[in-house]
């Protein structure tokens, strides 16, 4: 049932840009049109690209938002996925609660 | 002979029905949903793109192209890798997720409370290998509260025996104690480092239920406002089992998505979740006509994301395990079209 729902409906996640719709809309409440606007003016690309794979595979790799590994496509000098989150926060200009609390941590505030 | 076409009941069972049949089926479910809810029918045209959907012959049905919409995926993984943290990885790369979700096996805020650092810490770790916003999430479960298994006197037993009153002094006492275990919940999940909250099947004990779920969350907007809320409904209506509680002034006993809607939204949700039951005897298309047309006028004057419950029962998917992919794509496929719903 989930993977219909990918399919018939989904943006995709990371393979797009959905995770990154999900979090404006789950932390500013942004209705999905304007959320999906709002991103894709950060990301500099169309709103038809946010859903688009091969567009936002290289969008990805360009801004560090993490990718996921597929067969032989390993992307070990890139950045992993809490690494990833740092650069999202930044892209977006939200925060993000886990990315604050590793900096906290890590003693890189 | 008219031609016979494949589709399914709210059971999930398969049967053959003439386009006719189909047809008449979609103005009937929302005809029903008109008429117990007080809510605008489909309109014409919403009844044809329907039936287009229904009468298709394609085993698959799917959005157009930029349609697609958010996935946040309540409950995510299956329990069946016995890996809580490797189930998010796989939902996040295998299913494309757009949000994910930690959960106990016993999915209660009481229940989560009496493991809450081994929750917290598993919460931790999946959020340093996943990407995608990952909320915590549990079921409010009030009725927990009442005796035998819980503090206060059984208002399910009380309402029987005429003592209104005192059943409803008996869910004010659990209220408390709900209150009490879902901060505690959400105190150790936000320095864990949660991304959001998913205050998941509220109101299944009624009105009450509702009202504590809706305390919490408004308590969560005040104190972390970059912290997600998302309320997910438990049935298309509110139960007054108390009958007489309001927030923000409105009593919530009765309460359609709509009403509800409004609620969550008062109440600082960044998510709102309508749940439609689906009728098991009744077709796919009459069930989806039905939610349809519940769930329009919602996504009308929202103003917070509405990602709509599409699980087994609810939505139009049916009511089995394994929902078939003919009939969760065409659901899904509806609600998009028909609800420019923001998410599932």
């Amino acid at each position: 049932m989930a993977s219909t729902h990918a399919l018939a409906s989904g943006m995709g996640g990371m393979r797009t840009a959905g995770d990154l719709v999900a979090r404006m809309q789950m932390t500013r409440g942004m209705r999905l049109p304007q959320a999906k606007q709002y991103v894709a003016e950060k990301l500099g690309c169309s709103v038809l690209d946010l859903s688009d794979t091969v567009a936002m595979h290289d969008i990805r790799r360009d801004l560090g938002l993490g990718r996921i590994p597929v067969q032989d496509l390993t992307y070990a000098e890139h950045p992993g996925a809490m690494e990833a989150k740092f650069h999202i926060a930044d892209v977006l200009g939200i925060p993000i609660n886990s990315v604050q609390r590793f900096r906290q941590h890590a003693g890189l505030a | 002979m008219a031609q016979r076409i494949p589709t399914r009941l709210g059971d999930g069972s398969l049967v053959e029905l003439t386009r006719a049949e189909i047809e008449a089926d979609l103005h009937a479910g929302s005809e029903a949903a008109a008429k117990r809810a007080k809510v605008e029918p489909l309109a014409q045209d919403e009844i044809e793109h329907l039936l287009d959907i229904f009468t298709s012959a394609a085993k698959f049905s799917s959005v157009d192209y930029g349609d697609e919409v958010v996935l946040s995926y309540d409950g995510a993984g299956n329990a069946d890798l016995a890996a809580p943290v490797l189930e998010q990885v796989v939902y996040q790369n295998h299913h494309g997720a757009d949000m994910i979700e930690l959960w106990h096996h016993d999915y209660s805020y009481k229940a989560v409370r009496t493991v809450l650092s081994f929750q917290t810490q598993m919460l931790k770790d999946a959020q340093m290998q996943t990407v995608v916003p990952l909320n915590y999430g549990a079921m409010p479960d009030l009725g927990r509260y009442s005796q035998p298994d819980g503090p206060a006197p059984n208002w399910s037993e009380l309402m029987p025996l005429g003592k209104i009153a005192e059943a409803r002094e008996a869910q004010l006492e659990a209220v408390e104690h709900l209150e009490k275990d879902m901060w505690c919940v959400v105190e150790a999940m936000v320095a864990a480092g949660v991304d959001g909250l998913d205050f998941d099947t509220a109101g299944a004990s009624g009105d009450a239920d509702l009202l504590a779920t809706l305390r919490v969350a408004r308590r969560v907007r005040d104190t972390w406002p970059d912290i997600g809320v998302e309320i997910g409904q438990a049935a298309e209506l509110v139960l007054g089992m108390h009958g007489e509680l309001e927030y923000d002034g409105v009593r919530l006993a009765g309460q359609w998505p709509l009403g509800q809607l409004r609620a969550c939204t008062a109440a600082g949700a960044t998510i709102f979740g309508p749940a439609v039951n689906v009728n098991t005897t009744k077709s796919l298309a009459w069930n989806t006509a039905r939610t349809c047309a519940l769930v329009k006028p919602v996504t009308a004057e929202a103003t917070i994301p509405v990602h709509v419950n599409a699980g087994m029962g609810v939505g139009g998917v049916p009511m089995t395990p394994y929902p078939p992919a003919d009939a969760t794509s065409r659901a899904s496929r509806a609600l998009v079209d028909i609800c420019k719903i923001d998410g599932l």
